[in-house]
């Protein structure tokens, strides 16, 4: 079904993450079904899909969190570049330093502001000295669009912030280590509705450097920020394309129903 | 640094299969980090079988004893001088006038047995009896004079150096300078455990007896001190279950939310860590210095214990109050039950498995505490007599066990260290049972809401 | 009448109020049950509840107030100069209370009439003689003086147990008329009765308080006793413990901070063999250990906690010291003179907390959100980075207030120290060396041979003062800190 979507596009980005035959099993219970996806660089795409329908759990299939679950076992391929990051001499610390994640609630450390992002270049040994990491911390800060109000209280715990100012604290953290592909788990669940239409632009801003892959409940935001849109269903892939397409002229009865409100 | 390295270049990254080295490095402190873990449980495993066989190795030896077995002949020139079987009499001859018969029975089977011996005289042989075969010997003579002019067999204790020699405690070397006992009397014990008139047997009496003096360790028990801890627990039991499911039933369902709830609720968690030695100071100068009652009785300890265990059998009382769903109480509420009969009838019955459990848990750190006990007196030398009835052995003076087993580790002989170690043994057997008896509780009636 | 027979009197009149008031209550509603306004039972209880509360407080009260009333009265037999100035009126009464019991035992035994109790005179007869022929032993003569106060105190507790047998009696059946004259059908007898039983479960629960205000006051008035006799100033500052055995009064130092210095010496110690281990016990249990191996090794350590402190003592003074004596003692490297010694004790007390550290720990790092741990991991840290950058220091307030209970049970701990630690008060800073402690010095001074009134003996308050002050403090401060990390992840 979605072949046809796909051979219809015009092939002009590179493929970033392939991903063909998944299977995911969270202990005998069959999460996600022969889902084949490939995501493109630089470019937003959205999975969506009612609650339970796996796509969560897909996601985070991609930068292997499943791993820290231990009932969890996934099997097909994955691809990053090329690379298939199931393969037992991957190891998953560095994955995750090429494929970020944020997190539906907003999760920073209970430490200062800069501490926070300097977490994970400094894990990584990405700065040779203090400057160095200053001037990380500076540009993962504008990139996350905190720079302006978090400049003055780079000490303060990262706890005392707002909730949208926390969530785009995750997302300057996470974009400090450099990642190629970047993952968010529903960001602005936790958000009003201001918080989320700032997140919203950060994420549309992101997309010039970054793959970014976003799970979302609403249908609105996936149309706003997403290039491409995946319609999971039930643990099944059921649709993939052009988000205007998928809004516009769903190709599957369930993807239609799911849009128009009668599923979900 | 410049802004060369911006993202707009993204940067050459290795693959994802090269491991590089400081991924290495990371992945060695990794590993390191799992093994500090792994050897911090291994360690305090380590301990724990260290500690338990250093009892168990230890203690052992207390439940065997050394026991002679000789034909003793009841002299009546000795034991009845008058010959008229007096028992007034006979009563008036002192453990000396028994103490000759027995040496004297004991070398005559050291030559039956053939053994070569330098030692020609019956006294000589003392060193090889405990100063209780004596008494032991008297008070069969005095339960049935008729025996007096026959022989009899007895088994009797032996000293504790020839015990500790028959269990490896004592050598040839350590007796060296001691007055009590030559090497050449173990030579004799060698030639009697041969013969067979020198046994190790199991020795109930460590179990049931009493304590002894300090110079016969191989008399001494911890049964005594058994019955102390038991009227004490019994104490502690009438007492405490009541009162702390009263106080939890009231703060858990009925307390308002006011200071006086806060004040009782603060109170609790800091008397659960209030050390035990402070309850002694308080047991000693309320319920002995104001109150006067009698020292050194299991009843006091019973009291002191009892608002030492409180607050631990209030806390897990309440940890199983509030496990009851709210919806039980609103069912009784519903069908016009009172607030109370509500609680009684419907939560407590249900509560009721796990309050137990926390109760006999309670009562087990109970059973074990020494440290106030010392202080109202309970200590282990006044072990000696078996009450006799219900209110002697609340009132009378008593020890606990491990306030036995403390004095005994106090005791300048080694022999005595033995005796304490196997008190251990036969105090965490009891633990054990509570705990077990405990843990079956929770399974059996153990309810998932 | 004695105390049991009172309180058995009382509960069989309790019974019979209790069927009386349930069949008064059915009669007075024409044995119509429905008409009752409460279950028949109720009002027995009801009655049974009048009749039990009002007696048996006041036979409570009359127990304590009685023989304050006889000691005030007796202390009018001796004139100022007739107690010696070494001893204190308690301990004359003491004395008298045991001639007066030693004149109870006589009559009992028949060695005397109850009229000669009364007529014998310590100028004529001698008391002591007569009074050891009935198997009780007085340590010296018997004067004048507490002869004639036994008596009157015999007497006089007599015509007291007469009245109070009478009073509690009257009191008991005062209830029972009054319950049973409310009881009629349309009384709320459930009411009541719930009204009654809230107000045990209440008092049950201020025994709670009652046993913290016995505390404080037990302590604070022979602190102040003790202070009474020697001078609080050389308590605090004095560098020396060293109490005298014979003599009374001046001879002594009594120093608390020898004592407190190895208190603490010996819990720096244990907190020095427990933190490390407990902490990285709780991390791999919490953190690495698979569920397997949780259920057992958790249950295993834990069992180290359950194990009386007197095993730890033995274990100390038995097993560690010998250990390090053949280590670090003549035979090894030379540094240590006997087997007691702080490193002993300290070495036990370690072992003995390690599953303080490590239960509570484990609690609270499990509290860590998990949504923490996720974020380190999605931005590529391996599992113990995450856990010393991200976990630890998210968990170090509970961490430390755990490790400050921890503390507060080291710093109270009595037993091993007194088996393993040593007798001598020492300030020194070398760990081979035997010190002692606050809670050993307790029970040595109050398990002695020292009169109760010396100030070696009164000492023993001024120290439990010092250690209750100190562990509440630690646990107040701990169980806030905990607290407060809690509410932060709730």
């Amino acid at each position: 079904m979605y072949d046809a979507a796909q051979s219809e596009r015009t092939v002009t980005q590179d493929v970033k993450i392939a991903a063909r035959d998944v299977q995911v099993y969270y202990g005998d219970n069959h999460a996600i079904k022969d889902v084949d996806v490939d995501i493109e660089d630089k470019t937003v795409t959205a999975f969506i899909g009612p609650s339970g329908c796996g796509k969560s759990t897909f996601l985070r299939c991609l930068n292997r969190m499943n791993d820290t679950i231990d009932i969890c076992r996934v099997t097909g391929q994955i691809q990053l570049d090329g690379e298939d990051i199931y393969d037992k001499r991957v190891d998953p610390v560095q994955l995750r330093a090429k494929v970020g994640m944020v997190f539906q609630k907003p999760n920073p450390f209970p430490k200062s502001i800069y501490d926070n992002v300097a977490y994970g270049p400094k894990i990584h040994g990405m700065a040779r000295n203090k400057a160095e990491l200053d001037d990380i911390v500076e540009r993962a800060l504008r990139r996350g669009a905190l720079w302006d109000e978090a400049k003055d209280r780079l000490n303060e715990p990262g706890t005392g912030l707002s909730g949208g100012q926390q969530q785009r604290l995750c997302i300057a953290r996470a974009v400090a280590t450099e990642p190629e592909v970047l993952l968010m788990d529903e960001p602005c669940s936790a958000l009003d509705p201001i918080a989320t239409a700032q997140v919203e632009e950060l994420i549309d801003e992101l997309r010039r450097d970054y793959s970014v892959v976003i799970v979302t409940h609403s249908m609105q935001q996936a149309a706003r920020v997403s290039q491409r849109t995946a319609f999971f269903h039930l643990g099944n892939l059921v649709e993939f394309g052009e988000t205007g397409k998928i809004f516009t002229n769903p190709e599957d009865p369930r993807t239609e129903s799911y849009i128009t409100g009668r599923i979900g | 640094m410049t802004d060369a390295t911006a993202s707009d270049a993204p940067r050459a990254r290795p693959s994802l299969t090269d491991a590089d080295a400081r991924t290495a490095r990371r992945n060695a402190a990794e590993k390191r980090f799992r093994l500090y873990g792994i050897a911090a449980i291994g360690a305090g495993l380590f301990f724990l079988v260290v500690l338990l066989s250093a009892i168990i190795w230890n203690g052992v030896g207390a439940f065997q004893q050394s026991f002679v077995t000789v034909s003793v002949y009841l002299d009546p020139a000795k034991l009845d001088k008058k010959g008229e079987r007096n028992i007034d009499d006979i009563r008036k001859v002192s453990t000396f006038g028994y103490n000759p018969l027995i040496q004297q029975a004991v070398f005559d089977a050291v030559s039956e047995a053939g053994i070569e011996t330098e030692y020609t005289k019956a006294k000589e042989m003392k060193a090889l009896l405990s100063a209780s075969a004596a008494a032991q010997v008297r008070d069969t003579v005095l339960a049935n004079p008729d025996l007096i002019g026959e022989t009899m067999e007895f088994r009797l204790l032996t000293s504790s150096r020839v015990d500790g020699y028959l269990k490896g405690r004592v050598t040839r070397d350590s007796i060296a300078r001691d007055k009590n006992i030559d090497a050449g009397h173990l030579d004799l014990v060698d030639g009697l455990q041969a013969a067979g008139v020198i046994k190790r047997e199991f020795n109930i009496d460590f179990i049931l007896g009493a304590d002894a003096s300090e110079s016969r360790p191989e008399q001494a028990g911890l049964g005594v001190s058994m019955l102390g801890s038991f009227f004490m627990m019994l104490v502690v039991l009438i007492l405490s279950l009541p009162i702390g499911v009263a106080a939890s039933i009231y703060l858990e369902e009925f307390a308002p939310k006011n200071r006086f709830t806060d004040l009782i609720e603060v109170n609790i968690s800091n008397l659960a860590a209030v050390p035990s030695i402070v309850f002694g100071i308080l047991g000693l100068a309320v319920f002995i210095q104001f109150a006067h009652l009698p020292q050194s009785a299991p009843l006091v300890g019973g009291l002191v214990l009892t608002l030492m265990t409180l607050p631990t059998i209030i806390i897990s009382t309440r940890a199983s109050l509030k496990a009851v769903p709210p919806s039980i109480r609103d069912a009784a509420l519903g069908v016009g039950a009172s607030k109370m009969q509500a609680v009684f009838h419907h939560v407590l019955p249900l509560a009721m498995p796990g309050i137990l459990t926390g109760t006999i848990i309670g009562l087990a750190q109970a059973l074990g505490e020494t440290a106030p006990l010392l202080l109202i007196g309970m200590v282990g030398y006044i072990a000696t007599n078996v009450p006799d009835g219900i209110a002697s052995g609340f009132l009378d003076p008593n020890s606990a066990m491990p306030a036995q087993i403390y004095e005994w580790a106090k005791r300048a002989d080694p022999a005595y260290y033995e005796r304490a170690w196997g008190g251990i043994i036969i105090l965490l057997v009891f633990l054990l049972a509570m705990n077990i008896i405990a843990v079956l509780l929770r399974r059996r009636f153990e309810r998932r809401w | 009448m004695s105390t049991v027979w009172l309180i058995a009197c009382v509960i069989a009149i309790a019974l019979a109020g209790f069927f009386a008031g349930r069949m008064r209550a059915l009669s007075s509603a024409g044995d119509n049950r429905r008409a009752l306004h409460s279950l028949p039972n109720y009002y027995g209880w009801n009655v049974a509840l009048k009749v039990m509360t009002p007696a048996l407080g006041l036979l409570v009260i009359w127990l304590v107030a009685q023989p304050l009333w006889l000691s005030t009265t007796l202390a009018n037999n001796f004139p100022e100069g007739a107690v010696a100035e070494d001893t204190s009126l308690s301990l004359v009464m003491t004395d008298v209370r045991r001639v007066a019991e030693g004149l109870d035992r006589a009559v009992a035994q028949g060695v005397m009439s109850e009229a000669e109790t009364g007529t014998i005179r310590a100028e004529t007869t001698n008391v002591r003689e007569v009074l050891a022929e009935a198997g009780v032993a007085l340590g010296s003569d018997v004067s004048p003086e507490v002869l004639r106060s036994a008596q009157d105190y015999r007497a006089l507790a007599s015509t007291g147990n007469l009245w109070r047998s009478i009073a509690i009696i009257g009191v008991a059946l005062l209830g029972l008329g009054w319950a049973l004259r409310e009881t009629s059908a349309s009384f709320r007898a459930r009411n009541t009765v719930e009204q009654g039983v809230l107000a045990i479960l209440v008092f049950a629960a201020s025994i709670a308080i009652l046993t913290t205000i016995g505390i404080v006051l037990s302590l604070i008035f022979n602190t102040v006793e003790f202070f009474r006799l020697y001078p609080a100033l050389e308590f605090f500052t004095l560098l020396e413990w060293a109490p005298s055995f014979s003599g009374r009064g001046g001879a002594s130092s009594l120093g608390i901070l020898p004592l407190l210095w190895g208190t603490l010496y010996i819990s720096f110690v244990a907190l020095l063999v427990a933190v490390p281990i407990g902490i990285f016990a709780a991390v791999y249990l919490s953190e690495y250990a698979s569920p397997t191996v949780r259920s057992i090794a958790k249950p295993m350590l834990e069992v180290l906690a359950g194990i009386p402190t007197i095993v730890y003592g033995l274990f100390a003074l038995l097993t560690v010291g010998p250990l390090l004596m053949s280590v670090f003692g003549d035979d090894g490297l030379g540094w240590m003179q006997g087997q007691r010694a702080v490193i002993t004790a300290g070495i036990a007390m370690g072992i003995m907390l390690i599953p303080f550290v490590s239960s509570l720990s484990d609690d609270i790092i499990n509290a860590v959100p998990q949504s923490l741990r996720d974020g380190s991991y999605g931005l590529g840290a391996t599992q113990s980075e995450t856990i010393r950058q991200v976990v630890l220091p998210a968990a170090l307030p509970g961490i430390v207030g755990a490790i400050l209970l921890a503390a507060s049970r080291a710093i109270g701990e009595t037993m091993i120290v007194v088996l393993g630690a040593g007798a001598a008060a020492r300030l020194s800073l070398n760990p081979f060396e035997a010190m002692t402690t606050v809670t050993a010095k307790i029970v040595s001074q109050l398990t002695g041979d020292s009169d109760f009134a010396s100030p070696e003996a009164l000492v023993a308050f001024a120290l439990g003062v010092t250690l209750f002050v100190i562990t509440l403090g630690l646990n107040v401060l701990a169980l806030g800190i905990v607290r407060k990390y809690r509410e932060q992840y709730e």
